[in-house]
């Protein structure tokens, strides 16, 4: 069974964003960038359907500047087979990603793409989903657990209040939640051997799709600063105070 | 061997990531426990951090100099008992059998000194040969097949989670000094050894130093490093590769340090502005920056002119020297920048401020450093090289 890990380079996430001054979006410029953690989680999770023998190869894929190599190389280095890069350095929405990888499913038949959930820089959570519809194949998202089994995918979500279990025929798309693993750290050796693995250059305009931005950005702000606080007397001046702002 | 730049970025972001995630939240822990834990040390192993100076075809990454002062740095922005759990795996512990082992002992141990699987250290120090490490006292006599060591080994870094000694000990009793040592590889297995109590220290809690002894303990003749009368040599060299090391490490802490103090500098308000508004509080983290980017460049230069061969003895006792006096100098600026809290335990800054205490004392004193350097340099004079 074929695994395909689709992998975003975003701003890392111990890294205090700060908003351009035009706001237009958010400044990156010599701002530390790393795997999308939620994709390190997906990375980890094909890893270990390889290692228990279940998968034989897994493929990443990301599509991005050419930086995103280095991405790619932390993936191989965790222990996937081999990498893809779509390069491009325009911006590409949710649709147009899933687009792609709907592109790269056709040419790699995978029978199981595992993606993060959402990536950290936009918060969109559409990616997985778009592709599943594109491909009209069953998706469980927000995966807490993963077991792969005879043509099927039984896929346990966190879902508010609780966790709920589908079962899917494979082909399938699996989205991941925080939880599903605790990603492993490259070891050195391994970081090494990645150098020797491939990754295949390509295009956008391999693929023949539209990859048009449908979205413009308004505006970018940064969240209000947090007010001072206000030590108070006694609990009486409290709650008179927190009347006054009508909190209570 | 010279990794390319972006192998090289990612080798020493992941020893980034797993310093912050895995050992700065657990640095207080650490000292209070005095161990570091189990899967932190495991996890080390498993990233690969024991066989960094080791080479590949043994199972190390074979780094050069560069390289290991680069992963150095950055093990330094902890507290140094971290580094100290695999640092004689890298360092002292195994590059005698690096550098002076014949291949039958290097496929014996190395692999399982790089993967972490066996720790070693190095037996130098004795009750009364510290400095003048010459003056070995430990007697290892020819017996047949093998040598009969005798004598006391004092603070040895590991020792009490030790597998293999890299011993200095004096084969010919009737030269004295350095020209009658050999060194030996001795599992501690050895009947014959034992191993002292763990000692109090003024720091570095979770790392831990004792006594090695040996009485009558029966070493195989084929487990001699380098020839008989070559122990001096071997100490010396390796001694000197450890001192970039070490080095470095003290540049790392600096650095810490440093981030430790501005932090704390601009938050913290007296006279109704930030403490580092004061030019007096600048002053201190001025002298602190700067100092320690003088120390990077001098240890990253030393490494950099040893991988490319040159003679770095002289450099490398000049980065010693000053690398560990300018941490001892930051560190107490940190504590006096902090004010009371530098004092306090739970600010950590009083314990770096212990921790730091010994890189002015072992691989050589700051006096022995002068020494090397001073006598060095006198020899260039009379040589015509200077
Ligand atoms: C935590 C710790 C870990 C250690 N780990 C190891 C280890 O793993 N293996 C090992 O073999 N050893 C180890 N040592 C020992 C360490 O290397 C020695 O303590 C160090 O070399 C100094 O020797 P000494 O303590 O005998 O001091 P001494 O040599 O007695 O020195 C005392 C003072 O006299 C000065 N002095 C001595 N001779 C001269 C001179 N000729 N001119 C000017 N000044 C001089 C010294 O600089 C020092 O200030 C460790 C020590 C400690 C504390």
């Amino acid at each position: 069974m074929k695994v395909l890990v689709p992998v975003k380079r975003v701003i890392d996430y111990n890294v205090k964003a700060r908003v351009k001054p035009d706001q237009s979006g958010v400044d990156l410029a010599n701002v530390k960038m790393s795997m999308n953690p939620f994709d390190e989680i997906s990375v980890e999770e094909a890893v270990r359907l390889k290692e228990a023998g279940t998968a034989t190869e897994v493929v990443v894929v990301s599509i991005g500047p050419q930086q995103c190599q280095e991405t790619l190389r932390t993936a191989l280095a965790m222990g996937a087979d081999r990498g893809i890069l779509i390069k491009t350095d325009d911006k590409v929405e949710p649709l147009a990603v899933a687009k792609l990888l709907k592109a790269v499913v056709a040419e790699e038949s995978p029978e199981l793409v595992i993606l993060g959930k959402q990536a950290i820089d936009d918060d969109s959570n559409q990616t997985g989903q778009m592709l599943a519809a594109l491909l009209d194949w069953p998706q469980g998202t927000f995966a807490n657990e993963v077991k792969v089994d005879g043509g099927k995918a039984n896929v346990t979500r966190e879902i508010d209040g609780g966790l709920q279990t589908v079962a899917l025929d494979l082909p399938a798309i699996v989205t991941t939640d925080l939880r599903l693993n605790e990603p492993r750290y490259a070891s050195l050796p391994n970081i090494m051997k990645a150098k020797k693995k491939p990754i295949d250059m390509k295009e956008i305009g391999d693929y023949g799709v539209d990859v048009a931005p449908r979205l413009t950005t308004v505006k970018v702000t940064e969240p209000p600063v947090r007010e001072a606080g206000e030590i108070v007397e006694d609990v009486p001046t409290l709650v008179s105070k927190l009347k006054a702002k009508g909190a209570l | 061997m010279a990794y390319d730049q972006e192998t090289r970025d990612a080798l020493i972001e992941m020893v980034r990531r797993f310093v912050d995630e895995q050992c700065k939240p657990i640095e207080g822990q650490v000292a209070e426990e005095d161990a570091v834990p189990k899967d932190v040390v495991d996890g080390m192993k498993e990233l690969g951090l024991f066989g960094i100076s080791i080479p590949e075809e043994f199972g190390g990454l074979g780094l050069n100099m560069e390289e290991e002062v680069l992963v150095a740095l950055e093990l330094g922005q902890t507290s140094p008992a971290f580094r100290s759990v695999a640092g004689t795996n890298i360092g002292i512990g195994s590059q005698g059998l690096v550098m002076w082992g014949n291949d039958e002992q290097k496929a014996q141990w190395l692999p399982k000194i790089a993967s972490g699987e066996i720790i070693t250290s190095f037996c130098l120090t004795e009750p009364e040969a510290g400095s003048d490490a010459g003056s070995v006292k430990t007697r290892a006599e020819r017996d047949g097949d093998h040598y009969i060591l005798n004598g006391t080994k004092r603070y040895i870094t590991n020792a009490n989670k030790a597998d293999l000694l890299t011993v200095m000990a004096r084969t010919d009793q009737n030269t004295p000094g350095g020209k009658g040592l050999s060194s030996f590889l001795v599992e501690t297995t050895t009947p014959g050894v034992t191993i002292g109590k763990p000692e109090k220290k003024m720091g570095q809690q979770g790392a831990h130093v004792c006594d090695v002894i040996f009485d009558n303990a029966r070493v195989p003749v084929a487990n001699r490093l380098g020839g008989e009368g070559d122990g001096f040599k071997v100490a010396m060299s390796v001694l000197d590769r450890g001192r970039l090391h070490i080095s470095a490490v003290c540049t790392g802490v600096a650095e810490r340090l440093i981030s430790e103090m501005t932090n704390y500098a601009v938050e913290r308000k007296q006279f109704g502005e930030p403490i580092a508004n004061h030019q007096l509080v600048q002053a201190m983290m001025a002298d602190s920056y700067a100092e320690a980017y003088a120390a990077r460049c001098m240890v990253l230069d030393a490494a950099q002119k040893r991988d490319r061969g040159e003679n770095v003895t002289l450099l490398a006792a000049s980065c010693k020297m000053f690398a560990s006096e300018m941490v001892g100098r930051v560190a107490d600026r940190a504590v006096q920048v902090f004010g009371g809290a530098g004092y306090i335990a739970d600010y950590g800054i009083e314990r770096f401020y212990r921790d730091v205490r010994i890189f002015r004392l072992y691989e050589g004193t700051t006096q022995i450093q002068q020494i090397v350097i001073g006598r060095g340099l006198a020899k260039l004079a009379k040589d015509g090289q200077i």
